[in-house]
């Protein structure tokens, strides 16, 4: 027994290293471009495919693989610098979740590229060589590679601090970590700086991925699956702390080693209780420091919300009147498609209410939106509930984990705030993911159809419009009441807005689970729309559908996320029917939307107008 | 002290070495800069006063190239530097020292005073700038952060005197210090323009002002709508009380 433990300890370890590898890359750029990197799990998952390229191209033996390692290495850090180049380089100012999102982007990019060149296949690496047979430790026996992985956590730490502490590009790093702009008019070239922070981040999780050929096949959910587990890592040891992320490596590797031991269902959900557990003790992480100042540049003022221009008002109306009358000539396709679109609508108004007025970020609401559906569909299946039932739990169950998980989440802002939401998310989904007795796991619930009085596809679109619409419109009625004003001034000033005695804890949790509600609302018909629930539902893509309808649309006007899940939606049908490489296509949109609409859609419109007409609403 | 005041130049002779044309600053949507028109001379040392939020530091900010958008023109040496980044204004040979010291935490204070980039032959070595700030060496070892108000300061002036940058942009340097430092502060102002060095210099210590300056330039709503010389402050001074609201 005691030497089983100590196995599992040391495997523990193993994994340890590939997180730490992965996580002290992305630490790294963090500190530095203050850019949350999604496309750090792509970049790992590329070190990987090269890596399996290069070592069976390459001659046999020692010399062939671990050139072919490095050289895999290498090669990532080098798409690394091009990426910052193209693409990060020209959003440095943009928000934070713009940010997110252009590496999100890159993400699907890089999914459809691998897809392209290396195939769906698993693909299985040679075992390294000199390192193949295993050790015996108390009588059990431990592969000698994972001793050696076990060493190269360590040995990196070490490396990167004598990088950082002893050469002069290390000082500037740490100079840059703290205040980029004096370091800039100090004359040291940024760009530069940034770009070679680029490259070493990418290097170390293409090391990352490459040091896995010999334990695991290569495939493409690495990206994904390595990523949310960095960003927990990073999160929990402090952004920007490097020894902070080797010690929550450690921590997050034991957690999983021994979780699956203790509680082998529910090992994803024990990891994100321990990350949601340290950022509300320990807001910043383990050795985070508060930021000492905020970015100079950044964010800047936000515009009060104006009253829709008139020929807003009669585009508005125009669009309503449709939806209204032309469904009965559109066919069973069309007739989903549109009640899809209303049901994104208010997701997408959900969200918007919290990172618009509300000026919180979040990156996991798709649970809110997936529990709604989830407790509909549920209800239909374990109490062949009416569906009536299902649709009215489904807002109730999804608001009361809002309460729950709001009143973690409210008090972090930023990405702070954005990772614990995402965190939140994650053990929702592997819940519905790994529950399977309940749930049904992977294979979702099915039958959940709606009751014969709104069976007919025509009926049921009409039930979603008039509910969809109308919480979308209480949302902004809501946004014009004392609430809403008590909402936006503490985005704005909270110090000022308590001042005025508004409780800005209270009034944030409260939207947040006011917005949860709505989420669910939707997920409720979306159950009902499908006739099935499955774990995507509040999935990672899903909650950055949420936010690309948002961004698309614009934040900073109320109408866009109404345009925005109207243009996502019929974007995304269209793509998805279209195009075989949709998420090439998609994360190509992500990517120009951000660099060439920042203010969105609604906002371009509204900016277009105003150049034409003086500001709205004046 | 008496020779140093001796060998002030006139100001009206030849190009001036920092020549600022109708500057215009924004940050975000709010328009700070409203066409501010100054000029420094090589050798001078010149304030610019202003009451709180007239737009000295965006000034100086705008010359580096540190705000968000700015329009005119800022020649240095006769050279347009309007739209050129931050790091190369410093390598030009412009030294900024910010309201707010701008020292890295992280770094001890070798560090921090070895990080600017030497630009150009000329700048003062360790040992010169050790025996102008005799408190930085005790403490070469110590975290940027753990010095006194005062020894910040003289490390931010420090650090950018290694690197040849002869045009000196200092902001507030007398800032939330006691008097004896103030006094410490003017005279290292002075030895440094008796070493040739241009200084640009906003305060708001009026008084320290006048133990410094050659000429003063009053700073109202982002625009530059006076100038007086040291030499007729006595006779201008109802005038500038009225500017400065003291
Ligand atoms: N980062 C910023 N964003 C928006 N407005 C700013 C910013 N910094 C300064 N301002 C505004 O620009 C104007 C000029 O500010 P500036 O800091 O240049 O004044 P100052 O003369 O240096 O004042 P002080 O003597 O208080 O330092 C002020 O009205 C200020 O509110
Ligand atoms: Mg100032």
């Amino acid at each position: 027994m005691a030497e089983n433990l100590l196995l599992q300890a040391l495997s523990g370890l193993a994994s340890a290293s590939s997180l730490f590898l992965v996580a002290a890359g992305l630490t790294v750029i963090f500190g530095v471009t203050r850019i949350v990197n999604f496309a750090h799990g792509s970049l790992y998952m590329l070190g990987a495919y090269l890596a399996w390229t290069l070592v069976t191209a390459l001659p046999r033996g020692p010399l062939g693989f671990w050139g072919g390692v490095l050289g895999a290495a290498l090669l990532v850090g080098l798409i690394g610098v091009l990426v910052e180049v193209l693409l990060l380089r020209r959003i440095y100012r943009a928000p934070e979740l713009f940010q997110l999102l252009a590496t999100f982007g890159v993400v699907l990019i890089v999914q459809d590229l691998a897809l392209l060149v290396w195939g769906p296949q698993d693909l299985l690496g040679p075992r390294a060589p000199g390192l193949r047979g295993s050790v015996e430790i108390l009588g059990l026996r431990f592969p000698l590679y994972d001793l050696f992985l076990i060493a190269v956590g360590p040995a990196v730490l070490g490396l990167l601090l004598l990088l950082f502490h002893r050469t002069r590009w290390g000082t500037l790093v740490r100079a840059a970590t703290q205040d980029r702009e004096m370091v800039g008019a100090l004359g040291v070239n940024q760009r530069l700086l940034f770009t070679s922070v680029f490259f070493l981040g990418a290097c170390l999780a293409g090391l990352g991925g490459a040091l896995q050929l010999p334990r695991e096949s290569v495939n493409l959910h690495m990206d994904l699956a390595i990523i949310v587990e960095a960003f927990v890592v990073v999160v929990v040891g402090g952004l920007g702390s490097l020894v902070g992320a080797f010690l929550a490596a450690l921590l997050i590797g034991e957690l999983h080693a021994f979780g699956i031991l203790v509680f082998p269902r529910i090992t994803l959900v024990l990891v994100f209780l321990v990350m949601a557990v340290v950022l509300v003790l320990r807001p910043h992480g383990l050795l985070g420091r508060p930021p000492e100042a905020p970015p100079a540049g950044a964010g800047g003022a936000e515009p009060p919300l104006r009253p829709a221009p008139p020929a807003l008002r009669r585009l508005g109306a125009a669009a309503l009147a449709a939806a209204v009358l032309l469904p009965p000539f559109a066919d069973a396709y069309a007739l989903s498609v549109l009640t899809e679109m209303a049901i994104f609508v208010l997701f997408a108004a959900s969200l918007h209410f919290i990172m618009g007025p509300g000026g919180m970020a979040s990156f996991g609401h798709a649970a809110y939106f997936g529990l709604g559906a989830y407790a509909a569909a549920l209800l239909a299946k374990w109490a062949a509930a009416p569906m009536a039932a299902g649709l009215l739990l489904a807002p109730f169950a999804a608001g009361l984990f809002g309460l729950l998980f709001g009143w973690f989440c409210v008090r972090l802002s930023g990405v702070y705030a954005a990772m614990l939401t995402l965190a939140f998310a994650q053990i929702a989904w592997s819940v519905a993911f790994q529950w399977v007795e309940v749930t049904g796991g992977d294979n979702g619930i099915l039958g959940v159809w709606p009751d014969a009085w709104a069976a007919d596809p025509l009926a049921y679109y009409y039930l979603t419009l008039a509910f969809c619409l109308g919480a979308t419109l209480l949302l902004r009625r809501v946004l014009h009441a004392p609430f809403g004003y008590a909402l936006r001034a503490q985005r704005d000033s909270p110090l000022r807005a308590e001042a005025l005695g508004v409780d800005a804890f209270q009034v944030r949790w409260l939207a947040f689970s006011l917005a949860a509600l709505a989420a669910g609302i939707a997920g409720g018909f979306f159950a009902y729309a499908k006739g099935s629930v499955f774990p995507t539902a509040l999935s990672i893509p899903r909650s950055v559908d949420a936010l690309l309808m948002v961004l698309l649309g614009g934040v900073r006007t109320l109408s866009g996320p109404i345009v925005g899940a109207i243009a996502f939606t019929g974007l995304q049908e269209q793509l998805m029917r279209l195009v075989e490489l949709w998420r090439l296509a998609l994360g190509a949109v992500i990517v120009a939307l951000v660099l060439f609409f920042p203010q969105g859609l609604a906002g371009a419109a509204r900016a277009a107008y105003e150049r034409r007409h003086g500001p709205a609403g004046a | 002290m008496s020779e140093v005041m001796e060998r002030r130049r006139p100001a009206a002779a030849g190009t001036p070495m920092l020549e600022v044309r109708n500057l215009e600053a924004w940050y975000g949507e709010s328009h700070v800069l409203h066409g501010v028109n100054l000029e420094v001379h090589e050798g001078e040392v010149v304030t610019l006063l202003g009451r709180n939020g007239a737009g000295k530091t965006t000034t100086l900010r705008a010359v580096m190239g540190l705000v968000g958008r700015r329009s005119g023109s800022i020649r240095f040496r006769g050279q347009e530097v309007i739209n050129e980044r931050p790091d190369r204004v410093a390598r030009m040979g412009i030294a900024y020292c910010p309201e707010e010291r701008g020292i890295f935490a992280s770094l001890d204070v070798t560090e921090n005073l070895l990080l600017p980039p030497v630009v150009q032959e000329g700048g003062l070595d360790l040992d010169t700038i050790y025996r102008l700030f005799p408190n930085l060496k005790e403490r070469a070892r110590s975290q940027g952060t753990k010095l006194s108000g005062g020894e910040q300061q003289m490390l931010a002036i420090a650090r950018i005197l290694r690197t040849g940058a002869k045009l000196l942009l200092l902001d507030e340097p007398s800032e939330g210090l006691a008097p004896v430092i103030v006094q410490q502060i003017g005279h290292t102002i002075q030895e440094l323009k008796s070493r040739g060095f241009t200084v640009l210099l906003v305060e708001q210590n009026f008084r320290f002002a006048q133990t410094v300056a050659d000429r003063h330039y009053i700073m109202e709503h982002g625009r530059v709508v006076d100038m007086v010389r040291n030499e007729d402050l006595a006779a201008s001074m109802d005038r500038l009380h009225e500017y400065l609201g003291v």
